[in-house]
């Protein structure tokens, strides 16, 4: 800490930016929360609205197209986060060796999530095209029949998942390479001397050492599958049905097709509070494990 | 360098295929005519044509195509507001998001803790969550709807959180004594902080620079939500294009290239950057 700096100084330096945070996140996450609790179209202004109450939120539980989204929601979000765990970190320890392109490899691999969500859905929508579409122009070429892609609701919902696969599998490989080659050497040689096979060497030795990483990557990624919305839209658009229809997507149809802003706002609300309880897990468990490491080291200090 | 099983070069290979494969795809794509897209027999060998780009970008062109028979300005205008819009928040962001940081890490005063929890909880906001509010108060409020003001407020501020928080992991390695030797020759805080500490986080924030300009330059439903014919920017543009019966596939590929052009060459100058942002990023929680 810096001494004999003005009281005043760390505000001067913090204000601008808590004032645009205030000004444009906070300020409209209340104005949502107060809306939520109104009828209110967009001709309307807010000041307008007739007031209802809880009404938007008994409406929701009664709704069939919105228990169908959240359900579609937690199962993407739990499906493509599994789904990428298993083989980011599957591949992390099968390519945690010398080898030449693993630089290449990793600048690859990050390109997928630096693209517009918008163009990869274009990419894939284009490839899962029924007739012009890569896919179905290589099973044909095969003699196989082809696939309806995006034309069927749980080929539609598969083919989202492949997709969100393709984009974010990466993102867990080089968290969970980063994670591996900072683990300590020492334990890996003790192991190894004491005729540790590779897998009990993963199995007891890599994959608990890199427990912590691995749960907040796969708390972040649970978060971001939530918040997912434009790959979907240019993908398939909610459709065939109900099939793919994310809650983000629902909200925004909500608000802008059928212009209930109030049932749109209430239904944010319930995403955002399951955002904040992934956040806060992840906020616990980072708080828990610096406490455990600083309590081992003061053991250590101590014996 | 031991010597490795072929087998893991070959699964490394595939992988690089995999990853850059649909972008490939699409590039090579925006090079061909509809006839070639779309025609059965396909299709590693065709005659490639910027004649979706001219299309795309006829308004900069010195020249005049032969096939462009009256120039359509939209996705050019979405351009220059992409540009504009992006680069704008990406500097504001940048300015006060480490400003902030700076305040966070080295001075102790009420109300740090609220700060820097808020900081971390707003993080999670998703652009979804800010529809209605956001479209409601940018229109009745502020009247800044259809701004180009009113879409860089908002993303400076949905960016924000971020920029000071991996910004703080970067300040926190500047050794405190620099600081401490230019407070001593006289140098007020914000001298220390824009001579002295800037300089050594440059790193830091050239990843910062690169998530920020990203969001800002991805973005789309807010982007929808808020812009008028005027401001639209490239993603909006896209997807509106998208939404007719019959998908000019030649156009929006070259479209789509085109929007993915500034991540990609980001990606290649500053992949370590990158890298070292989002491991800071998990491992910090």
């Amino acid at each position: 800490m810096l001494a004999n700096a003005n009281r005043l100084t760390p505000y001067l330096f913090l204000l601008p930016a808590v004032a645009v945070m205030v000004v444009a996140l906070l300020y409209p996450i209340g104005y949502m929360i107060w809306a939520s609790f109104l009828d209110w179209n967009p001709s309307q202004r807010i000041g307008e609205a007739d007031f209802v109450g809880l009404r938007n939120y008994f409406n929701l539980l009664g709704d069939a197209a919105f228990h169908e989204s959240l359900w579609v929601t937690v199962k993407f979000a739990v499906l493509v986060v599994g789904i990428e765990m298993v083989l980011g970190v599957g591949l992390a320890l099968l390519l945690d060796r010398e080898l030449r392109g693993m630089t290449l490899l990793r600048t690859v691999f990050i390109l997928p999530m630096m693209i517009a969500p918008i163009v990869v859905g274009l990419i894939w929508r284009y490839m899962y095209h029924p007739t012009v579409g890569t896919f179905n122009r290589i099973l044909d070429s095969l003699g196989l029949p082809t696939a309806p892609w995006l034309s069927d609701g749980d080929w539609a919902f598969a083919s989202v998942v492949i997709a969100d696969i393709w984009q974010w599998t990466p993102f867990i490989f080089i968290l969970s390479l980063a994670a591996l080659q900072s683990l300590p050497k020492s334990a890996m040689e003790a192991a190894r001397i004491d005729g540790a096979t590779g897998w009990q060497l993963i199995w007891h030795i890599k994959i608990p050492l890199m427990m912590p990483v691995l749960i907040v990557t796969c708390l972040l990624r649970l978060i971001d599958a939530f918040k997912v919305l434009e790959v979907v839209l240019v993908l398939t658009n909610g459709g065939p049905g109900l099939s793919t229809e994310i809650l983000a997507l629902r909200i925004s149809r909500t608000a802008s097709e059928f212009r209930e802003l109030g049932y749109a706002a209430a239904m944010s609300n319930v995403l955002l509070i399951l955002l904040l309880i992934l956040t806060l897990a992840m906020f616990l468990y980072t708080k828990i494990t610096e406490a455990r490491a600083a309590r081992v080291r003061a053991a250590i200090e101590e014996g | 360098m031991p010597r490795q099983n072929p087998a893991f070069y070959a699964l490394l290979a595939a992988l690089i295929v995999m990853a850059l494969g649909p972008i490939v795809l699409m590039l090579g794509n925006s090079l061909k005519m509809n006839v070639d897209i779309t025609s059965p027999t396909s299709s590693l060998l065709f005659m490639p044509t910027l004649r979706n780009y001219e299309t795309a970008l006829c308004d900069f062109l010195w020249y005049e195509p032969e096939h462009i028979r009256r120039c359509d300005k939209t996705f050019g205008r979405a351009l220059v507001n992409s540009l504009t819009i992006s680069i704008i928040s990406t500097g504001i962001t940048l300015i006060l998001g480490c400003m902030a940081a700076y305040a966070l890490v080295r001075f102790r005063f009420m109300g740090r803790g609220v700060t820097s929890l808020g900081t971390l909880m707003v993080r999670m906001v998703p652009p979804a969550v800010l529809l209605v509010p956001v479209f409601g108060i940018w229109t009745f409020q502020f009247g800044i709807d259809g701004t180009i003001g009113g879409i860089i407020l908002i993303y400076v501020a949905m960016n924000l959180p971020f920029v000071i928080w991996i910004l703080q992991s970067f300040i926190v390695q500047v050794p405190i004594q620099l600081e401490e030797a230019a407070r001593m020759d006289g140098a007020g805080p914000f001298r220390t902080f824009f001579l002295v500490v800037l300089p050594l986080i440059k790193p830091g924030l050239a990843a910062a620079a690169i998530f920020t300009f990203r969001v800002a330059w991805n973005e789309f439903l807010l982007a929808n939500a808020l812009a008028d014919r005027a401001t639209r920017t490239v993603p909006v543009t896209i997807v509106n294009s998208l939404t007719e019966y019959d998908i000019d596939w030649g156009l929006i590929m070259a479209t789509g290239t085109l929007l993915a052009i500034p991540p990609i060459l980001f990606t290649l100058v500053a992949s370590r950057q990158i890298i070292t942002g989002m491991t800071a990023g998990a491992v910090k929680g």
